[in-house]
Order: C-alpha cells, then structure tokens, then sequence
C-alpha cells in the first residue's frame, strides 16, 4: 500500500497531520502498538523538521506485510554536515520553532532510536531525503 | 497510582474535555513544555504536565500514546486543541498552579517521576 502525503513549510498548525493519518492507517492493520509508537514518533519529529527547516516536502509511505518504508524528502536549504546534525542538541532552529516545544536538537537522535534504519542524504540549497524502515515483526 | 479525580481535585482543576475517564488510575508524571523531550518517553500511564499549550502538545500526546494533558499556570486550551484532543481520546485538565506546585501536590498524592 503506497500513500502520499504534502508537507508545508512553516506551518505549525499543519505539523503532524501526516503522521496522524499514517497513525489511523497502522492502528487498522493492527500493527504492534510499541511499533506504531516508534514509527510515528520518528515520522513526527522528521515532519517537523521539514516544518521548521524547510520549504515543502513529501511523506511518501510504503506498507508491506513485514514492514513499513517510509520517504520524507523537501526542498530546503538542505543540512551541510549530517554527522554534526545527528549530534544531540545541535539545533539551527529559531526561536518560534522553539516556542513550538522543539528545536532542542533531539530530533534526529530520536528518530535514529526509533527506526530499525535510517537513511538520511542531503544537498545544501536543494533538500535533505531522509528514509525510516521499521519492520513490524 | 492515582485517580483522575483525586488529582482534578486536589489540584483544584477542571477537566475541560474526555472526562469520561474519570476513575482511571495514572502512574506516572513527566512535566516539560519541551516536545522532544516527551517524545523521548517509552513509559505508559503518564501524565503529562506542560505549560506550553499549543497544537503540538496534542500531536505530542496523540503520538506518544499519553492520553492525559494537564496544564498549568491556567494555560487555557484553544478550540483547535479541544477538538484535535477529542478526536483522539485524549482528556485535557486546567489549573492554576505553577508547574512546581502542581507537581509537588501530585507527588505527595502518589504520581511517580519517570526517572
Ligand atoms: N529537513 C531539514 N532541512 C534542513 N535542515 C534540517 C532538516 N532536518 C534537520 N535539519 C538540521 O539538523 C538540525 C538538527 O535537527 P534535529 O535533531 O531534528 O533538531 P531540531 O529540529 O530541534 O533543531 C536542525 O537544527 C537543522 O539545522
Ligand atoms: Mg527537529
């Protein structure tokens, strides 16, 4: 099963209504609730970033049996050192982002703790593509 | 654990929306306005405590499984928030402690800290 969902730059009310539909879509496969949880709390804070650092993105989802593949690319400035952006507590967000109740540079490590992988690529002034696999057994 | 409605009433709060589950007996507390921090969290029954009341705060609950807000400082939940909190199952409670007091008061009725 694929789906597709748009991801608007800036905007604080929107954040978090693509990972609430991925939510209502695990929950009626009857996915294991710890595995629900890891996932959406990473495809959350990853919908986040694409709120708080870029200009508009994609979640695009892929639900196999075994396994849920899922794909958040955006158009942004992009992130030039990954290894420093992985580094917990490395933030570049402003302060409204922070205001937010994010921007402490816990995003990335967390979604790292919560998927069984992650691939993240990046282009500066182009975009960052960052791809979370959970398998469901 | 503690009962929903001990703690709405010794906090003198009021619950302003799912207090259908009134009896439901909560272990744990975290208090933070910082989501990240939350969303860090694998405890279940737990209580949230937050000063920050925004719509992330509900995504935050409805993501991490926590099913209970309570806000401090007489933060007050918008329509938005009341609604999106419904949607998902999640009881929001208002009082007019700082987030100190409020969490000293709920530690001496018995809710645990995480770590
Ligand atoms: N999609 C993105 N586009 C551009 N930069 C990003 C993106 N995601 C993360 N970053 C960069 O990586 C840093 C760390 O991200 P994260 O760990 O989620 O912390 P936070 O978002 O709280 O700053 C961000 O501050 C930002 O500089
Ligand atoms: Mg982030």
């Amino acid at each position: 099963m694929e789906f597709k969902f748009a991801i608007e730059g800036g905007n604080f009310s929107k954040a978090g209504s693509a990972s609430s539909e991925v939510k209502k879509i695990l929950k009626q496969l009857n996915v294991n609730p710890k595995i629900i949880k890891r996932t959406v709390v990473s495809l959350y804070e990853a919908e986040v970033n694409v709120v708080a650092h870029a200009f508009e993105g994609n979640m695009n989802v892929d639900i196999d049996t075994d396994k849920i593949v899922v794909k958040i690319e955006d158009k942004g400035p992009g992130i030039p050192d990954i290894d420093q952006a992985m580094q917990e507590g490395y933030s570049t967000a402003s302060p409204q982002v922070r205001e937010m109740g994010f921007g402490a540079g816990m995003g990335l490590p967390n979604i790292k703790r919560n998927s069984d992988q992650m691939n993240i690529t990046s282009k500066v002034d182009v975009g960052t593509e960052l791809e979370i696999i959970n398998y469901f057994g | 654990m503690v009962k929903v409605a001990d703690m709405v009433d010794r906090l003198n709060a009021r619950v302003i929306c799912g207090s259908s589950d009134m009896d439901q007996e909560i272990q744990f507390g975290f208090a933070s306005d910082l989501m990240s921090d939350v969303l860090t969290l694998d405890t279940e029954n737990l209580l949230l405590i937050t000063g920050l009341n925004n719509l992330q705060t509900i995504r935050t609950s409805e993501m991490s499984d926590i099913s209970f807000i309570l806000f401090v400082r007489d933060k007050k939940a918008t329509e938005e928030m009341k609604e999106l909190a419904c949607e998902n199952e999640i009881t929001l409670i208002e009082c007019g402690h700082s987030m100190f007091r409020a969490c000293s008061i709920l530690n001496e009725i018995g809710l645990q800290p995480v770590y």
